[in-house]
């Protein structure tokens, strides 16, 4: 249920994510790369992705399987059957002037409709968690589907009018593609902000996209203030540009509706270098895009063994994991979101655990520590654009699987701990090499510290005989074990051990 | 004795492979008879004589050398040129498409060149296979080989028109809504539409995806089959193919007779027509009757809906597929250079000739969001109401039999100016196109003033095996094989 009674006008805010199928080998109807990103423009192309006369579109199995992990990880129920639909545009960038893609104003043609989803949230602030989850928790999606990218127009300058040329790369064009439109349940938009965050981790564990790569995932915003008309903003090239664009967009309608001017419904661009909004169609251009079925490609029935073969290829979500991390783990809720919240971290996380199967002790390691230490790294600008956290530091789930299993088993002072750790990711080494070369590692082999005993009792033999009058005796052992480890020894162990040779004595 | 352009593909064919003839013979031959010939008729709208002959040299040597040639071995065949063949111009009688060259091989096209087929040339046709009489073609008029001043019909007029004019043995055609029976049965040849997801249209430049198939055409029905066979089949590159076996055979007319086919006759449609068309429509039925063949009137009551569904689905489709005729990559001679995209390409469009304009206009009309459920969805509902009927027909009969066009052929130039009119003569051909069931047009006799008539049968989905075996019967009980025309 959403709940939301705010101060001034009702804001409204919907989002229509586009989503690039990276991940899959071949384009959506041809064979060409997936990967359009290295080749020389115009080099990733066949008859079909070109539209030559007379070739078909051939359906890409793989990336119907693709966008339906999508769907089930929205919630979204996914048809009986699906099709595709011609929208027909004239673009320089369609290769066909028309885009295959889906579309359910005349049946239900797209591959999930309906669905909603719950996000992990913010971990940042704990102080307000349970306000947060509740304001944000649940967005609904009105239809998911699958569709083709265009090509890509390189104007010779921003302004159209004013170019002499424009190039166009057909390598993108034909690249699954997969838009969710999501119902205007955002209210904030910080709220969309920390979404699309998700939304991309969310894409990373299903595994069928690399965000990393510039433009593969997209996405255009609808705003509409006090119940007032719909106004989309498209061309938005980043997400903090997202939140910057609908900062401007609420400003703007606020303003309108002050001064009593109605809210046109229409579609804006974004224009990123003035940071405002642009009205980019006027009214004798109005969409018509004479949608009809697209005769060259079958219905595609999908039906209840599809939808349950995918479901066996799902891996586990963030919202799945989250909750494992809390009821299985027993970490900390406040924890358990931090590594969730990107995959990369939250997969390092459970590959140390097969190291050393501590998961308190090994998640405070990469929150408090680690993380800590890449955010440092972070503020100092050692970071550039493509390499993201764990890649700056040379570390890996082994080492923090050690430095915990250091500490847990072996009792290592946790100060002397953090120092290693330090080390160990700067360099790489493993923690255990570092202690063997510092000779600080804690004695705790039973072995040793018998021989270390022996020698003390042979070199003072009155100790044992003293003993029984005196207690004191067996912390005076104590002590001198101390002194010749210099403090190394699990005091414990020692304490247990001297009782047990001078009483055998 | 008859010389070798005469003779049916499967005797040549046979000739070759015993080697008492050369491939390279014959192909000299053909390319001597289209030289003399074609000046008259207009049927070929480009050739491929030079790498015709060298494909012929290298089939001679794989005889020689006891290699397996194929069911096509050294056999020439025509490809309609909206049907691409790499390497040659592929324009689709369009100005649009003036220098377009097709960089890859239709299915259809590498099938004949595995089975040792020689592609000769391109065939002309109706722009974009839009039309009923292949006037509507930038490379100028087929003429009708029977008489040079009337329509050799369309859209795949050159198709049938070289074939009949015995310029070549075999041709491919195209049928949208009748575009190979239409000329088939004004040119008195036999041509047949296959069963929908029969045939890959791989290659195939689409005018209305969902109703058209490549289909033969020949003189004779023994030469029609193996073609038929060569080019059938599933195809990963065309999804909406069908997986199955496809063999027909040309059965001998005994082992047809067994099959005691019962044939539902389309009377109101026989009716309907021209009275000639009707006479002889009619003298068919009664031949097959003496066969044996238990004939009934039967009707197919929303026929008189069909006309409306079917240019309503092909100008929709059309007008989205040709929408990527831009000249921006390819089409005819001319660059983008210095142009704004707006302005270039209402340019560009304006190559198109008007009957595409006037179809690419309506289907755009019929798909815009307000006319949507008023056109195409009512088309699509009265498209699927007619496949239903032909469904319950089917359960009495084995054929349907009517006349291929309500008229006989008429003079160049008589029905340009009239759209309906001209929109009419397609009346008995789009049933088969809109429900994707086989039709054949078979060579029915010829009308008093001489011109042919064809008679039409259609059967139901995947069963053109009966549609050959009444061909056998008819080809029998006529010799329409040997009614050519004096050219």
């Amino acid at each position: 249920m959403n709940n939301i009674k705010k101060m001034g006008p009702e804001l409204k805010i919907g989002l229509e994510i586009h989503c690039q199928l990276t991940n899959l080998q071949t384009k959506l109807f041809c064979d060409c790369l997936s990967n359009y990103r290295n080749s020389p423009p115009n080099e990733n192309t066949c008859p079909i992705c070109l539209g030559l006369p007379g070739t078909l579109p051939l359906l890409n199995k793989r990336a119907v399987e693709f966008a339906s992990m999508i769907c089930m990880a929205f919630n979204c129920n996914i048809p009986e059957e699906i099709s595709f639909y011609r929208k027909n545009y004239f673009y320089p960038d369609l290769p066909k002037n028309y885009q295959t893609t889906q579309y359910n104003s005349y049946e239900l043609s797209s591959i999930g409709y309906e669905g909603s989803i719950e996000f992990v949230g913010d971990s940042k602030s704990k102080t307000d968690a349970s306000k947060d989850s509740k304001q944000r928790g649940r967005i609904r999606i009105a239809r998911v589907q699958l569709e083709e990218d265009p090509g890509k127009i390189t104007y010779e300058e921003d302004k159209s009018a004013a170019n002499n040329y424009s190039l166009i790369d057909y390598n993108r064009a034909g690249v699954s593609l997969v838009e969710i439109v999501t119902e205007p349940d955002f209210s904030s938009p910080i709220a969309v902000r920390g979404f699309l965050n998700e939304i991309v981790n969310l894409f990373e564990y299903l595994g069928v996209t690399d965000p990393s790569l510039e433009g593969s995932v997209r996405c255009d915003v609808n705003v509409s203030v006090g119940g007032g008309k719909k106004v989309e903003i498209k061309n938005i090239s980043s997400f903090k540009e997202v939140e910057k664009s609908i900062y401007y967009e609420i400003t703007r309608q606020k303003t309108l509706i002050m001064h009593e001017i109605d809210v046109k419904p229409e579609t804006r661009h974004w224009d990123e270098k003035r940071k405002v909004t642009i009205a980019a169609r006027s009214k004798e251009e109005e969409e018509e895009y004479r949608y009809f079925p697209e005769p060259d490609i079958p219905r595609i029935i999908l039906g209840g063994k599809f939808v349950s073969r995918v479901k066996t290829l799902m891996p586990e979500l963030p919202i799945e994991r989250l909750q494992r991390y809390i009821e299985v783990y027993k970490i900390t809720e406040h924890t358990a979101k931090i590594l969730v919240n990107d995959k990369r971290i939250s997969d390092f996380f459970e590959e140390s655990l097969r190291y050393h199967k501590s998961p308190i002790e090994i998640s405070n390691w990469i929150v408090n520590e680690l993380l800590t230490k890449i955010n440092e790294k972070d503020r100092q600008g050692l970071t550039d654009h493509n390499t993201r956290g764990l890649d700056i530091l040379s570390v890996s789930p082994s080492q923090v699987a050690e430095i915990a299993k250091l500490v847990e088993v072996k009792a290592l002072n946790r100060t002397i701990a953090r120092e290693i750790f330090d080390k160990s990711i700067e360099t790489g080494t493993s923690p255990l090499k570092i202690i063997e070369n510092l000779e600080i590692e804690k004695i705790s082999d039973e072995a040793s510290i018998i021989k270390i005993i022996q020698d003390i009792l042979i070199s003072q033999p009155q100790l044992p005989e003293q003993s029984r009058n005196n207690p004191n005796v067996i912390n005076y052992v104590l002590g001198l074990i101390m002194k010749e480890t210099r403090g190394r020894v699990n005091p414990q162990i020692a304490l247990k051990l001297i009782k047990q040779m001078i009483e055998s004595n | 004795m008859k010389s070798l352009y005469e003779l049916p593909a499967f005797v040549v064919s046979r000739k070759i492979k015993e080697q008492e003839i050369t491939a390279e013979e014959y192909i000299s031959i053909i390319i001597e008879r289209i030289k003399k010939v074609d000046d008259k008729i207009n049927s070929f709208i480009s050739h491929n004589f030079e790498s015709a002959l060298i494909r012929s040299r290298a089939i001679d040597k794989k005889i020689k050398e006891g290699i397996n040639t194929g069911l096509l071995a050294g056999i020439p065949v025509g490809i309609k040129d909206n049907i691409s063949v790499k390497g040659l111009k592929n324009t689709c009688a369009s100005r649009m498409l003036a220098e377009y060259v097709s960089p890859y091989n239709a299915t259809v096209v590498s099938k004949i060149e595995e089975q040792g087929g020689i592609i000769i040339g391109k065939l002309n046709m109706d722009e974009f296979g839009m039309g009923t009489t292949s006037e509507y073609s930038s490379h100028g008029p087929v003429r009708n080989p029977w008489n040079l001043d009337y329509v050799a019909g369309g859209s795949s007029g050159g198709s049938a028109a070289a074939v009949a004019s015995s310029q070549i043995p075999l041709s491919l055609g195209s049928d949208t809504g009748g575009s190979i029976r239409c000329p088939s049965s004004f040119c008195s040849v036999i041509g047949i539409k296959p069963t929908y997801g029969s045939v890959s249209r791989n290659g195939l430049i689409s005018y209305s995806n969902s109703l058209e198939q490549i289909g033969p055409i020949a003189r004779t029905i023994y030469d029609l089959v193996p073609l038929l066979n060569t080019i059938s089949g599933d195809d990963p590159k065309d999804n909406t193919t069908v997986h199955k076996k496809y063999e027909y055979q040309t059965n001998n007319v005994d082992n047809i007779l067994k099959k005691k086919y019962r044939i539902g006759v389309l009377n109101e449609l026989i009716d309907d027509s021209e009275t000639e068309v009707g006479k002889n429509t009619r003298k068919k039925v009664k031949q097959l009757e003496n066969y044996g063949c238990e004939v009934e009137d039967t009707r197919i009551p929303l026929s008189n809906y069909a006309l409306a569904s079917y240019y309503v689905i092909a100008t929709a489709e059309a007008s989205s597929n040709l929408s990527r005729y831009d000249n921006l990559r390819y089409g005819y001679e001319g660059s983008p250079e210095g142009y704004e995209w707006n302005s270039y390409f209402s340019e560009s469009r304006s190559k198109f000739g008007d009957e595409v304009k006037l179809r690419i206009l309506l289907g755009s009309y019929v798909l815009s969001a307000g006319y949507y459920g008023k056109y195409y969805a009512k088309a699509q509902k009265i498209r699927s109401m007619i496949k239903r009927e032909f469904d319950i027909l089917f359960n009495k009969y084995d054929i349907l039999l009517l006349p291929t066009m309500p008229v006989l052929p008429f003079k160049l130039g008589e029905k340009t100016l009239q759209p309906i009119e001209h929109y009419n003569l397609d009346v008995y051909t789009i049933l088969a196109n809109l429900a994707g069931i086989p039709a054949i047009s078979i060579p029915g006799g010829l009308s008093e003033k001489g011109f042919p008539i064809g008679v039409q049968l259609i059967a139901n989905a995947f069963n053109e095996q009966k549609l050959i075996d009444a061909g056998v019967l008819l080809e029998n009980v006529d010799g329409f094989e040997t009614w050519i025309p004096k050219i």
